[in-house]
């Protein structure tokens, strides 16, 4: 069948347009692929003959290598600390991170547009105030309140100050209003009370949503980087992206290049690939959050 | 005995709106009541304080003689049909259905039997598994139905429950919903703005208007004596003509033009400025013209088939006739009328209320 | 917008909302309130007494040469990042828009660096820029140009600006993607016969269309730049060399964590909360749809 009839996206028939279009489409994934590839390369070479020479096209043979060690010891130079471990950590922190906020915002969203009280727009702003506060502003008091309880070095510092969510509370509360006042009338005429309505009604309901936030909170408790570094004196408790600093970070010498390129390649892969596999829920998701 | 008794129920929103002054009403059980009125007349808000969906600002909702003020919905013992069907779009036709015996902790057996039942009797058997958007309207209508009649609850609600269905659809639901509630012997309580629904449908007529009664009675007693004149237009279609007279001395009815006769034991004194009502269906084609008949001015007629509406007016006011077709000769440009006079209906013109 | 319809009871909403208040009380509210707090205190050498000291924090602020140019710094580098990575996103969406055949595949292979950490994305970029072994370094010297970030304050500025777009322009590229695709096809259709060719149907029709959209990134990559690059900032750079790659966020780290002047980190936390409001106020009053909430 020859193309010349209709393509949707076409209003003149104009070939070389085509090809322009995907020639730069063409460029710009590579351009965007590039530090990818260069990073993948070094992964693989000996380390030795990353100290003067200049990463080369294609890779080495050192991949197997290279990641075990990195899995296993981490960057000696840069105190040893297993990337098994950090990735390890990282995932705790990201499931915890993610499950919470999920649940902490449905309750709050439920609670917010199916109940009238006292002090309900108070509670619904103060929420919304978490906003225009990111860790970056109040850097140094928040630090002192997770010491003066104790939760420096701990799972629990590294996930709770971070649960609160306004756009996950906004994106429920969106999706709430959208959903029909009969369901609960006929609910409550079933005999069903606030609990039992939100727990088989209203959940089920939620399943893209939450599928959808799932995808964008967990990209975001994985690459958490200042507050894990801020709070995290004992290696036991690293996480992947800000050890990947200290790997950098050494003094006096270069880093171990083929060790700290493994190491960004495991670091971004896990939140990457849930990107790439779930897309049309991630994109989904941000469009959500940003209404 | 599961009875609706309401005494004086009111309903004001916050910030001072009335939605219902003082309603009083009594639904035997087993009967079929109908509220129907126009938009905003109070009788969704009725239906749904008898719900238990809104409070009861004054005044006491009770059923089968206990009263319900306080008590929540689903500790009523009633079920309801909605207007958009409500059922859970995540649910199968068989949970929808089974969910509030569920709720009530039913024994799985006795769910499964009293869902197979009522899936008989409504035709859903084949479409248990399935979810409601695989489903019509009609059918997603049954399955409200379905819902409700597995409770065996002690009443029915209905919220205009036909209004979201084509015309066609409509007639044959209609019937069948009537047919269930006949079979069932459950006392209902159906809310519509439709007349030919609230005609075929109740036991029990209430007609409401800006949050009152106006008349509450069969449908024939309603549709044979109107007690105001709203009553009068809003029940019948076509609706009701009505044209300014005057009572004379004899004891007749004068119209600017002629004299007709009135109903014996006429309330109105002579003088007294009335309004006269015809319905388009009552009036007949005068054997001769002259002194006792009305004069017709026809405008225009469409034709029904069977029948024939013929627009037109009465001593100058707009009337329409109902007559079967063919009445009216071809070229027809007046016609005479006669009306039998226990017929006629008197209004006041101030009140509107019924005289006589 | 409000439900109609609600539910009355009177201890059970309290309860649901708890725990996220708890959380936003301690961790947020009570931690900025402290912010604002010690923003008007100035510490001894010693940290053996604190006074009140008013706005003199601030006012310090203002006058001192490495505030104001770090500020200088911070707005240069939200203009660079925002103009690079809104510009190619632009670019890149429209050719996706174009094309029907791989649509789905191009996207996918331009928007995964969102998933990126910012301190990631500095590393791979770290890496390609590095005088020694890396490859642009190196194509740079065969120019002619002698790329070193450790000691050219530009080339370090360059180094993050490059990294901090490159990871943003996913993100612009979705929604500039959105934006086209929402624009009906019809008025870009009625141009066409009305004689315009692809260059002006652009810039008359779908640009002023897009302009929700594009004034929506602008406000989104701006707080990027000021916040969220941190990251990159503080995995390479670390401000260096000098103070040419200081930027605001990266500054009150500096001196509160490794300074420890917790009076001017203070002062600068509540100036920078004062631009987070800003841009939030401007996005919900201006940006959002829906205004009301």
């Amino acid at each position: 069948m020859s193309g010349t009839i209709t393509k949707s996206a076409m209003v003149e028939n104009r070939p070389w347009l085509d090809a322009l279009a995907h020639g730069v489409l063409i460029l710009g994934a590579a351009m965007v692929l590039f530090p990818l590839w260069i990073a993948f390369v070094a992964s693989t070479l000996d380390g030795s003959s990353l100290i003067n020479s200049i990463v080369p096209l294609l890779p080495g043979d050192r991949l197997l290598e290279n990641y075990t060690t990195a899995l296993s010891a981490g960057s000696k130079a840069a105190g040893g600390v297993p990337v098994g471990l950090m990735l390890t950590n990282s995932l705790i922190m990201a499931l915890v991170i993610t499950l919470g906020k999920i649940v902490i915002s449905l309750t709050s969203a439920y609670a917010i547009v199916y109940f009238r009280f006292p002090l309900r727009m108070t509670c619904f702003w103060t929420i919304f105030i978490t906003l225009m506060l990111p860790v970056e502003v109040r850097i140094l008091p928040t630090f002192e309140v997770v010491a003066d309880f104790g939760l420096l070095n701990s799972y629990t510092g590294l996930t709770l100050p971070l649960i609160a969510s306004a756009t996950a509370t906004f994106l429920f509360r969106q999706f709430f209003l959208t959903v029909p006042d009969e369901l609960l009338e006929a609910a409550r005429i079933d005999g069903a009370g606030p609990l039992r309505f939100f727990r088989d009604i209203l959940l089920p309901l939620s399943r893209t949503n939450i599928a959808a936030l799932f995808v964008i909170l967990f990209i975001y408790g994985w690459n958490q980087y200042l507050w894990p570094l801020l709070i995290t004196t004992d290696e036991q408790y690293y996480t992947v992206v800000m050890g990947l600093q200290r790997m950098l970070a050494v003094p006096d010498s270069e880093p171990q290049w083929h060790l700290v390129m493994a190491t960004s390649l495991l670091a971004l892969l896990p939140p990457v690939a849930v990107v790439v596999a779930m897309q049309r829920l991630f994109v989904k998701g941000l469009v959500e959050t940003e209404k | 005995m599961a009875e609706i008794t309401l005494q004086a129920v009111e309903k004001t929103y916050a910030g001072g709106f009335k939605a219902v002054h003082g309603v009083s009403l009594e639904v035997p059980d087993g009967a079929f009541c109908v509220l129907v009125g126009p938009s905003g007349c109070g009788k969704s808000t009725l239906l749904r304080m008898v719900a238990g969906l809104e409070y009861v600002s004054s005044g006491t909702v009770a059923i089968g003689g206990k009263p319900v003020n306080d008590l929540e919905p689903g500790q009523r013992d009633i079920a309801m049909v909605f207007q958009n069907y409500a059922l859970y779009p995540h649910m199968s036709v068989y949970d929808n259905m089974a969910y509030g015996l569920r709720n009530r902790r039913v024994p799985k057996a006795d769910i499964e039997r009293k869902v197979r039942d009522a899936a008989e009797i409504l035709n859903l058997g084949e479409m248990l598994d399935r979810k409601p958007r695989q489903l019509s309207g009609g059918q997603r209508q049954r399955v409200a139905m379905g819902r409700a009649i597995v409770r065996s609850p002690q009443v029915f609600l209905f919220d205009e429950p036909l209004s979201n269905l084509d015309a066609k659809l409509r007639v044959q639901m209609r019937v069948e919903i009537k047919r269930l509630q006949r079979r069932l012997g459950v006392t209902s309580l159906y809310v519509t703005h439709d007349q030919v629904e609230a005609m075929t449908l109740s036991d029990v007529l209430v007609v409401m208007n800006a949050g009152r009664v106006e008349q509450i009675g069969s449908p024939q007693e309603i549709y044979a004596r109107p007690a105001s004149r709203f009553v009068a237009t809003f029940i019948g279609s076509p609706s009701m003509n009505l044209i300014r007279g005057v009572v004379t001395e004899g004891g007749r009815l004068a119209l600017s033009g002629t004299e007709i006769d009135a109903a014996p034991g006429l309330s109105a004194r002579p003088g007294q400025a009335v309004e006269i009502g015809l319905r388009p269906e009552d009036m007949r084609i005068a054997p001769h013209d002259g002194p006792g008949t009305l004069p017709f001015r026809l405008e225009f007629r469409e034709d029904l088939g069977a029948t024939e509406l013929l627009h037109g007016s009465i001593a100058g006011e707009a009337a329409t006739l109902h007559l079967p077709a063919g009445s009216a000769p071809h070229r027809t440009e007046t016609l005479s009328l006669i009306v039998a006079p226990e017929k006629l209906h008197l209004f006041d013109p101030q009140t509107g209320l019924r005289l006589g | 917008m409000e439900k109609r319809v609600t539910l009355n009871n009177r201890v059970l909403p309290y309860l649901l909302l708890a725990p996220q208040l708890a959380v936003t009380l301690v961790f947020f509210i009570w931690p900025a309130a402290q912010a604002l707090y010690q923003s008007l205190l100035r510490q001894d050498p010693f940290g053996l007494k604190t006074t009140f000291v008013g706005f003199a924090n601030f006012e310090k602020l203002f006058t001192d040469p490495l505030y104001l140019s770090s500020l200088q710094l911070t707005l240069l580098f939200s203009l660079f990042v925002t103009v690079l990575s809104m510009g190619a996103a632009l670019v890149l969406a429209i050719m996706a828009d174009r094309v029907v055949k791989g649509a789905q595949g191009y996207k996918t292979l331009i928007i995964w660096p969102y998933a990126v950490a910012p301190a990631v994305a500095g590393a791979l970029w770290w890496l390609m820029f590095n005088p020694t072994v890396g490859v642009l370094a190196y194509v740079l010297r065969g120019v002619g140009y002698d790329w070193n970030h450790y000691i050219n304050g530009t080339d370090a500025f360059i180094l993050v600006v490059i990294a901090a777009a490159w990871k943003q322009i996913s993100y612009n590229f979705l929604f500039f993607l959105a934006g086209l695709q929402s624009i009906p096809r019809a008025l870009v259709e009625a141009a066409a016969i009305d004689g315009a060719g692809p260059v002006r149907r652009f810039w008359t029709i779908i640009f002023p269309l897009l302009s929700p959209t594009s004034f929506f990134l602008l406000v989104v990559n701006v707080t990027y730049a000021f916040f969220d690059t941190f990251g990159v900032i503080h995995a390479t750079t670390t401000g260096g060399p000098g103070q040419s790659t200081t930027i605001l966020v990266y500054k009150v780290f500096a001196d509160g964590f490794l300074a420890l002047d917790l009076g001017s980190s203070a002062a600068q936390s509540v100036l920078l909360m004062l631009i987070v409001v800003a841009l939030t106020v401007v996005q919900f009053r201006f940006v959002e749809r829906r205004v009301h909430y």
